[in-house]
């Protein structure tokens, strides 16, 4: 509509409009059946080199969100070289092709372009959101960066900094340092999941120019990569520019064969972390144990069972610590789904001198999903999830995220038009066999930064099992 | 987190809307005003079946009296938990049983409401929100205000208290600001005032400002224009009318002199903070420090983040921007120190490069370089319809500031008219080193 249009409706408008009468007000109204998301196709095409190409148009607005997916993350890291995955994939902008790290920004830049290089355990990711209309000039800067990096030296040296101040600043905060203390606990310093994908000061200060290699060329390959293309594009338009670009990516040798992160042991019995950090005004509380990797058949049912457990506003978790009880600002849980069985957690800050009974209150909830779960809870639950699921499809940087699950866990192509029906099949009585074997707070670690001597007193009340004091270095080695 | 607050000066780099070199953009909108005050605008946008309810009262932090500091924020949460026909736990109950999410934020200017959910319940939200804008108070009210008072202040806990350097957003109001303007308290308020807070405050405040005349309601997304317009007739019609609300009567804030001062937290390495007043949102001088907060700040080629983190290295971070606010904006430059690094070495280097923008204009490539990024941006801001950075909030914003939701065009028009000279002026007229505040937060005790 033109704005000369617009401004005649709101005089109109103005004048009509006096006939209120007030609505029912009893009841909230009744709602219409819920639509359902059509779901763009996905177009999977291949280049002549083989390097595999998933288009979904998406012509909302002028923009082209390319993600090339390397099906290698932190977890291929070798033993004794934890965030060499992670910085190999940070190093890719800093000097690639003919153009050193501050040509590569300024380029990119120019073009307003975004273009990001990241690791997670599972994969790693050259990311590029661009308008459409510069993407024939922003193509050619991705490639060099994800087939022709350089990884200069002195450029490495400055990353290796940054990395090992980033790990000093996190002694300051008690939200960083249990990010660091629970995964370090349920999965012990030895298996990649116990460290962080960053690495600890060890193995930063010892990495080389030939570790990222070395890295680099066992797993960025055209064997190993799938790009994802999302936006404004067709694939007539865009394919002769993916191939110009990406078509003789091929490399010497056979790529390197990744073990798969073994399973980690479950936890067997329940023991208490304290990470002493005096004079803190909130404890970081986190409670958990193994859980389930993505792969898992009970995918949707966990989906539902967290959501009532601490997934949402109105989880329980975070009714009582929160709204109930005023200990919190807020609690939530989680299942972190990975290519292996990632942690589940539940997990508040709240106020140093409630630490005990917010403790006891965590175990009344988790206790309590063990018992059967109330009709119209799990009805919300199911509403919330699989209502709320055409919210996720919306931009193309969301279209692109969805691809990236479908193809770093291997999905069925259908994983996403059947999910609704798989929350609606949910039952009370699917919920309790999986609580039962998924959530046992009598074998799980509870791990908490704060002010060890105000809030060790009260832990001890609890009778929860024994108390572990971790010094805030160990958690660094 | 939900019902969070804008703490940061970082969050809000620029509003990000819309650009392309040849068309003109719009977002279509239709607009009217019912009876008893409120401003309503509607926004089709069909792409996802999902619609986005944002609701902006025109009162914020600026608006609170002393001795009741953070008092805005803490009505802001009292406003989840139910109304007269809305029994408490409701509110989040019924939305999500329909698939939808809601949140609250407020900051010095305004404070505002947003649910996002499935087309088929936009129904639901325009009940809940038309419940608590017209009968928000009944008998519980009290106990709302006590359970929501230790949320708050658990808030405080989490996001200043145990927060690295979080004190200093409470410094820089007092410090920017003389005694009794309203922006001279940050928005989270202090524990005593949190405390003294009672209900005939609420009471008063909801009778005062939350009033449909000093509220805008915006409807986007899977919409009938026509439809939608019966359904707010419908529920908003009966919300009674208030009395015009008050304006805030703030002189202007000046600084005369350099304002210094040194502050210990429990943090491994210092963090030098400096302020300046600069031109209120969208008034002229405002777009120039949004350029200007690129230039120093905005890639590793800018010039602070290339010469501090990037050549020199005596630096972990560098960040500047423009906090553009109503009455009076404030332009901000963080960086923190390297192991080993003073910050009277960084504040030299960082003088240095303002010293280069006072005596010549930016080249013309790197101008370009930042109107680029800005450009790119305003289409990214395009994508989505709800949350804090979706379209229906943006049509809320820019009609608060300037009584034309569909500011898009005009918004980067701004930008676009802007030369290398005008930023050079701007660094001239509004970042002296003589007139600003220098606040360094050292390792020490927490205060």
């Amino acid at each position: 509509m033109k704005k000369t249009a617009a401004l005649f409706i709101v005089a109109l408008f103005t004048a009509a409009a006096a006939f209120a009468q007030a609505p029912d007000r009893s009841k909230p109204p009744a709602l219409g059946p819920a639509p359902s998301l059509k779901l763009a196709d996905i177009q999977k095409l291949k280049l002549s080199n083989g390097l595999a190409v998933w288009i979904v148009e998406h012509h909302e607005v002028p923009l082209a969100q390319i993600n090339m997916i390397i099906r290698s993350g932190s977890a291929a890291d070798p033993i004794g070289k934890y965030g060499v995955g992670s910085l190999a994939a940070a190093m890719l902008d800093e000097g690639a092709g003919t153009r050193n790290s501050l040509e590569l920004a300024d380029a990119l830049e120019f073009l307003g372009a975004n273009l990001s290089t990241t690791s997670s355990f599972d994969y790693a990711a050259i990311r590029l959101s661009v308008p459409v209309s510069k993407l024939s000039d922003a193509l050619p800067l991705m490639a060099d960066v994800t087939m022709r990096p350089t990884f200069p030296a002195g450029d490495l040296d400055r990353l290796k900094k940054e990395r090992l101040t980033a790990l000093l600043q996190a002694k300051d905060n008690p939200a960083a340092l249990i990010g660091m203390a629970f995964p370090r606990v349920v999965f012990g310093p030895t298996h990649r999941y116990g460290t962080s994908g960053n690495g600890l000061p060890p193995a930063i200060e010892s990495f080389t120019v030939a570790d990222l290699q070395s890295f680099y060329r066992a797993h960025y390959r055209p064997e190993n990569a799938t790009l994802l293309v999302v936006g404004d594009v067709t694939p007539a338009t865009v394919m002769p520019m993916l191939e110009k670009q990406f078509g003789a990516w091929k490399v010497e040798g056979m790529a390197a064969r990744v073990a798969e992160v073994p399973l980690a042991p479950q936890l067997k019995s329940r023991a208490v972390y304290i990470v002493d950090k005096a004079g803190s005004a909130q404890s970081q509380i986190r409670i958990g144990w193994v859980g389930v990797p993505r792969s898992t058949a009970d995918y949707a049912a966990l989906e539902v069972l967290n959501t009532i457990l601490g997934g949402s506003f109105t989880s329980r978790l975070n009714q009582n610590l929160r709204e109930q009880h005023g200990y919190s600002y807020g609690a939530s849980s989680a299942f972190d789904m990975r290519l292996s069985a990632g942690p589940f957690l539940a997990a508040a800050g709240v106020q140093t001198d409630k630490t005990g009974p917010a403790v006891q209150e965590f175990f009344n909830e988790l206790n309590g999903i063990l018992k059967p779960i109330p009709a119209d809870e799990l009805q919300k639950a199911k509403n919330y999830v699989a209502l709320g699921f055409p919210g996720e499809f919306e931009t193309t940087g969301d279209l692109a995220r969805k691809l990236e699950d479908l193809v770093v866990y291997n999905l069925p192509a259908n994983t996403y038009s059947n999910f609704v029906d798989q929350v609606n099949k949910v039952t009370a009585a699917d919920l309790q066999k999986l609580a039962a074997q998924y959530i046992q707070p009598d074998k799980m670690a509870v791990v908490i930064v704060g002010d060890r001597k105000v809030i060790e007193g009260d832990i001890l009340k609890l009778n929860l099992g024994p108390i572990n004091i971790i010094p805030i270095d160990d958690l660094f080695k | 987190m939900k019902r969070c607050l804008l703490i940061s000066a970082l969050v809000l780099a620029f509003s990000t809307m819309p650009g392309v070199h040849a068309q003109t953009l719009s977002v279509p909108f239709t607009s009217f005003k019912l009876p008893n005050g409120l401003n309503v605008i509607l926004h089709r946008d069909t792409s996802v079946p999902v619609v986005s309810v944002n609701v902006w009262y025109h009162v914020g932090s600026g608006n609170e009296r002393p001795g009741r500091t953070g008092f805005a924020h803490l009505f802001e949460h009292v406003m989840f938990e139910g109304s007269m026909h809305v029994p408490e736990g409701e509110f989040d109950n019924w939305l999500e049983a329909a698939g939808g999410n809601n949140n609250g934020s407020t900051t010095n200017d305004r404070t505002n409401y947003y649910e996002d959910l499935p087309a088929n319940a936009l129904e639901l939200a325009l009940f809940l929100e038309s419940d608590r804008m017209g009968f928000l108070l009944d008998d519980k009210a009290p106990d709302k205000i006590n359970g929501q008072r230790d949320v708050v202040k658990n808030e405080k806990r989490q996001s200043y208290d145990n927060q690295p350097y979080g004190s200093a957003f409470l410094e820089l109001p007092t410090m920017l600001y003389p005694a009794g303007h309203p922006y001279s308290w940050s928005t989270i308020g202090s524990m005593e005032d949190l405390t003294a807070a009672s209900f005939e405050d609420v009471a008063r405040f909801f009778r005062t400002y939350y009033v449909p005349g000093n509220a805008s309601l915006v409807i986007a997304g899977d919409i009938d224009i026509a439809a939608t317009r019966k359904l707010v007739e419908k529920w908003f019609s009966d919300v009674p009318a208030g009395k015009p609300v008050p304006p805030i009567n703030a002189p202007t804030a000046v600084l005369d002199g350099v304002k210094k001062k040194t502050i210990t937290d429990r943090v491994q390495l210092p963090r030098l903070y400096l302020a300046w007043h600069t031109p209120a949102l969208l008034k002229p001088g405002d777009a120039e420090m949004d350029i200007v907060s690129n230039l120093l700040t905005g890639g590793k080629n800018s010039r602070l983040y290339r010469r501090l983190v990037y050549e020199m290295q005596i630096a972990q971070d560098v960040n500047a921007v423009q906090q553009s606010q109503a009455l009076d904006s404030n332009f901000l430059i963080i960086a923190t120190a390297r192991p080993g690094q003073t910050l009277d070495r960084i504040q030299g280097v960082i003088d240095e490069e303002l010293d280069k923008l006072r005596a010549a204009p930016p080249d013309p490539r790197e101008m370009q370089r930042a109107l680029n990024q800005i450009e790119a941006n305003f289409y990214r801001g395009m994508e989505r319809v709800g949350g804090f950075g979706g379209k229906a909030n943006q049509l809320n914003a820019y009609y608060k500031a300037t009584g034309q939701p569909d500011y898009f065009q005009k918004d980067l028009d701004r930008y676009r008219a802007l030369k290398p000279a005008d930023i050079k002026a701007a660094v001239e007229k509004y970042l002296p080193k003589d007139r600003r505040v220098e606040l360094s937060v050292v390792p020490g005790d927490k205060k």
